[in-house]
């Protein structure tokens, strides 16, 4: 007898199904039964980051949300960051920067700073580190990183009609 | 140790001592030892202190002992008893640090 | 931010991106825990609850019997460790305390510290596992002090050692595993021509590595005995041998595949997890995974030593030192092997010394195994060295830069551990602080101040390998066995594409396991762009040769009229005669065949690492938080390969050296427990913390090396807490003797001083 809850959710854009049990945690869902190894574990208490995604249009960590709260509601993750058309100015921007050296945290500040940046398209610098504080990296010291989503922020600005 | 007449000298290894073994040679902190290898220049270490091998060499395996870094004319060796000494080389013995990470 | 070297160089110096870049900003990239196999099972272990305890049985059938359970080991699973010293790489390590760290023996040694583990169909059913198993512990009294852990009459961590003096046993017994010396000149006759001496004592904490990616490993054995490893690891040749000589398996029935890597610093070297996998997965049949929570990173892996530290040092009015003696007692924790060697080592080497002793003693304490973290033993003793100069130049009223142009070592001087420099650049690390727009901004304002403080790591070279092949359409593909854990595949590929007139965009580096590729070291020890880039312009130059007589076979001509210039194969005497790299590489599978050049090196040469940190903080007295305001550092890079990666080291070894400096610490309680083991109250800088970091990039080419590579890893993390100790002090007016220097820290030695004046 299983105790598992059938959830529908609307994952990067795509309808999605899945199994799970009820304390399970999306991140749990999306990297063990989804695949979707992109969103990182990195404390799996809420610290440090990794597990960014956007669950209806808010940053959330995803250690910390149940997979079955995600019915009927949309989820981002970084698989959905990259279009058809190339990759997203924050990706191309943190490249060109060199702000990833192993690149563990990446996938979380990538989310994060673009739920920023389409709160904010003009953000300071102050605000960015702000807004990342929830995000850890060990490797950066966060300068390129910082650098890179306002080099984004002004290329997103200047792709603007 | 010393053949007499300086040219012999200076062609010797120049080994350092350290520290803690310097009670075995007399409380000399540099010794002129011949030798064209690591081996040949502990061989001759020994000779003339006994007792300093077993300070630098694991007795069963013939090898220097593992917590120990021979240096030789500033690069640390991986080559052990097996290093090459040349004329007047400096021959340093540090304890091998972790490769730093 | 670098300074201006004419170009010497096509490729090296410039930023392409890095070819791994597109996999880790998309999340494609696979790291370790990403891994997925058919039949996998999960594992997890079981750690000490006691920092002390003998273990007295364990039953396991309880959890055996648990329906999802499929295999339980313990310490005599592992294969009768002998009690050999062998060299893993160039640490030299007892296999017995390699494997009652993997999985404890007789004893428990530290709260953390793996007892069992447990493979079963998921990762909840093997947690509930490990309740079922019954372990017998009776404890003892643990010592977590090293202070406490070297007094006569301390508890005893093992009955059988025995102190060490330099490769000399002694037949005491203590939790001192370890003395050595290094003297040089005569320290009290040098004592007694200074005009000022400042003697401080100093208590370090324990901390971490941090890396944002916890350890994890899956094994899988074939029906015919061959083991496979995926891991996330520094060295995935390392992983073999620790491996080969835990399990008593030959090497050559174990292929390690390293999975890209989240972080390591060093703590990513020594096995913890892959033998328990493999133990595992040879009991069941099946591949077994496991991974570990924040908690047991912090609780069973290893953190660098707290310490106990004591500097004395004189110098004259004219501004030179005169004498120093340090001493250092560095807390190993459970096993043997701090580095507190590195640390004596590095403690004074950026100075010219004539009298000096420096005592290091490797004291073991309940506490996790230390491991290496960054440039390993050098911060620690820095931050005692570096803050006693600051003393002395308050004292003699020098400027500290000042001084440490009066004192600073140079090539030819002699270390106080006994080799002389080659060709070095400290002196030319310092110049560039003192002419900063940083050094010469006054800084005005209530409790501010400024600090300086400089760092030497030796860096390492080492064995590695690389092959490199032609393909038809102009490019090349290398492959080395160097995890990348920060950009080396870009700066590898660079060195080749430099030799062979290519751009970095048309070589593909790819890492690879280790039955592809020859032996290759750790990536740690700054030494992958030397050791690994040395591999790849060697394996260039055997391809270059190749193809340059290929042209010749072409042309019909002499190999010596035939040279490469910026990418064209040319006839020196006849300019009709030319080929692009590309258009020459279209022709060889018709005129020949393929062309491939391998190397495998045992790189020298190295070149040592000098930093010089300006830092200026602001504290507020009332909670004694400090803010910092602005860092510059200043380092010798030899020769920056791909300048993006060279900043972006030297501005992570600034971050963790400042939250070394101000936040992060282990807390342990009285039972040797630690209390904050978790990134909420384990407390790493966060983006708000920081402002943005300059880096200048000295270029002082190191001569052992075909493009004057230095290392440049480690070295940022030294220089740091002392630099914030002395700015501190600075705003202040109290000397810092502590790390961290947190606000309380920070309140108690102002309260400190208030409540003397009084």
């Amino acid at each position: 007898m299983s105790n598992k809850t059938h959830v529908q959710a609307r994952i990067n854009g795509e309808d999605t199904e899945f199994l799970c049990e009820p304390q399970q945690s999306l991140l749990e869902v999306l990297r063990d039964t989804l695949g979707m190894t992109g969103t990182k574990e990195g404390c799996n208490d809420g610290n440090c980051g990794a597990c960014s995604v956007v669950l209806n249009g808010r940053l959330v960590d995803s250690c910390l949300v149940l997979a079955v709260e995600t019915e009927g509601k949309s989820v981002d993750t970084i698989e959905g960051v990259a279009g058809p058309q190339g990759l997203h100015p924050l990706q191309q921007k943190f490249l060109e920067e060199a702000a990833l050296q192993c690149g563990i945290c990446t996938p979380g500040f990538i989310v994060a700073a673009k739920a920023l940046l389409e709160r904010e398209p003009n953000p300071s610098e102050q605000r960015v580190r702000l807004w990342l504080a929830g995000n850890l990296c060990r490797c950066t010291g966060y300068d390129k990183i910082v650098r890179a989503v306002l080099g984004a922020a002004k290329v997103m600005e200047a792709k603007k009609p | 140790m010393e053949k007499g007449g300086g040219t012999e000298l200076e062609r010797m290894a120049d080994v350092w001592i350290p520290p803690l073994m310097q009670p075995l040679t007399g409380g000399a902190r540099r010794v002129k030892v011949p030798g064209s290898s690591v081996r040949q220049v502990v061989s001759n270490l020994e000779q003339a202190y006994p007792g300093i091998k077993a300070l630098l060499c694991d007795e069963d395996e013939d090898r220097i002992r593992p917590e120990i870094a021979v240096i030789v004319d500033g690069e640390v060796s991986r080559l052990g008893l097996l290093e090459h000494v040349g004329e007047a080389s400096e021959v340093h013995f540090l304890p091998a640090i972790g490769g730093g990470r | 931010m670098t300074t201006s070297t004419p170009k010497k160089y096509d490729v090296i110096g410039t930023r392409p991106i890095r070819h791994d870049g597109v996999e880790k900003v998309t999340g494609r990239a696979k790291y370790g825990a990403d891994l997925q196999l058919p039949g996998l099972l999960y594992g997890k272990v079981l750690r000490s609850p006691h920092a002390h305890a003998r273990i007295r049985s364990i039953d396991t059938s309880a959890a055996e019997a648990l329906p999802g359970v499929k295999a339980v080991v313990t310490g005599s699973d592992i294969p009768a460790a002998s009690d050999t010293v062998q060299s893993l790489g160039e640490t030299a390590v007892r296999m017995r305390y390699l494997s009652n760290n993997v999985l404890a023996g007789d004893k428990a040694l530290y709260k953390g510290q793996a007892i069992a583990a447990v493979a079963a169909v998921n990762v909840n059913v093997a947690e509930e596992a490990l309740a079922l198993i019954k372990v017998d512990y009776q404890p003892l009294p643990p010592v977590i002090n090293v202070m406490d852990a070297i007094k006569d009459g301390a508890p005893l961590l093992h009955e059988d050692m025995l102190t060490q003096e330099l490769g000399k046993r002694t037949d005491k017994h203590s939790n001192i595993a370890n003395h050595f010396q290094f003297k040089k000149g005569d320290l009290e006759a040098g004592l007694q021509k200074a005009d000022v001496i400042v003697e401080r004592e100093f208590n370090t904490a324990s901390v971490h590595q941090g890396y944002i990616e916890t350890h994890n490993g899956t094994a899988l054995w074939s029906s015919d005995g061959n083991l496979t490893i995926w891991c996330s690891t520094q060295g995935s040749f390392m992983v073999r041998s620790q491996l080969a000589q835990l399990l008593m398996v030959p090497e050559s029935k174990i292929k390690v595949v390293p999975m890209e890597i989240g972080g390591g610093f060093g703590g990513k070297i020594s096995v913890y997890l892959e033998p328990l996998a493999a133990l595992l997965a040879r009991k069941t049949g099946h591949p077994v995974k496991l991974t570990m929570s924040r908690a047991e990173v912090f609780e069973g892996t290893g953190p660098t030593p707290g310490t106990h530290m004591k500097v004395k040092m004189g110098a004259n009015k004219e501004g030179r030192i005169t004498a120093a003696q340090v001493s250092l007692y560095y807390e190993a924790g459970a096993f043997p092997g701090s580095p507190v060697n590195a640390g004596a080592m590095c403690a004074l080497a950026p100075y010219n010394l004539e009298n000096a002793q420096v005592d290091g003693y490797d004291v073991v304490v309940n506490k996790p195994k230390a491991a290496a973290y960054r440039a390993p033993g050098s911060t620690q003793s820095a931050m005692a060295v570096e803050t006693v100069i600051d003393e002395v130049c308050e004292k003699l009223k020098i400027d500290p830069l000042e001084f440490r142009l009066l004192n600073g070592a140079k090539e030819g001087d002699r270390r106080v551990d006994g080799p002389t420099f080659g060709r070095i650049g400290y002196l030319e690390t310092v110049r560039a602080a003192l002419a900063h727009p940083h050094y010469k901004t006054p800084l005005g304002g209530p409790h501010r101040g400024r600090g300086v403080a400089s760092g030497f790591w030796f860096n390492a070279g080492g064995q590695s390998s690389c092959y490199i092949s032609v393909n038809a359409d102009g490019t090349v593909s290398l492959v080395e066995g160097s995890v990348d854990i920060g950009g080396t595949r870009v700066s590898v590929a660079m060195q080749a594409a430099e030799v062979l007139g290519l751009p970095a965009e048309a070589v593909k580096p790819t890492v690879v396991d280790t039955d592809s590729v020859g032996y290759t070291w750790v990536t740690g020890g700054s030494s992958t762009t030397l050791k690994t880039g040395l591999a790849a312009y060697e394996a260039a130059q055997d391809v270059k040769r190749q193809l340059l007589e290929r042209a010749a076979k072409i042309w019909e001509t002499p190999v010596e009229n035939i040279e490469l210039v910026k990418g064209v194969f040319r006839s020196k005497h006849d300019p009709a005669l030319k080929l692009t790299f590309a258009e020459l590489a279209g022709k060889l599978l018709a005129t020949g065949g393929p062309v491939t050049g391998s190397a495998s090196v045992d790189a020298k040469g190295v070149g040592p690492a000098f930093a010089t940190h300006i830092v200026d903080v602001e504290v507020d007295p009332e909670t004694g938080k400090t803010q910092i305001l602005r860092y510059t550092a200043v380092q010798d890079a030899g020769t920056a390969i791909h300048p993006s990666y060279v900043e972006g080291q030297i501005q992570g070894g600034v971050a963790q050296g400042i939250g070394w400096a101000l936040n992060e610490e282990y807390f342990f309680n009285q039972q040797g427990q630690m209390a904050n083991s978790s990134f909420l109250d384990y407390r790493m800088p966060t983006s708000l913390d920081l402002p943005l970091i300059d880096t200048v990039i000295v270029e002082v080419p190191n001569p052992g090396h075909p493009f004057g590579v230095r290392g440049v890893g480690e070295v940022p993390i030294v220089p740091p807490p002392a630099a914030i100790a002395n700015a501190i002090s600075h705003a202040l007016g109290v000397r810092m003797t502590t790390l961290p220097m947190s606000p309380g820290k920070v309140l108690e030695a102002l309260w400190k001083k208030e409540g003397g004046r009084s």
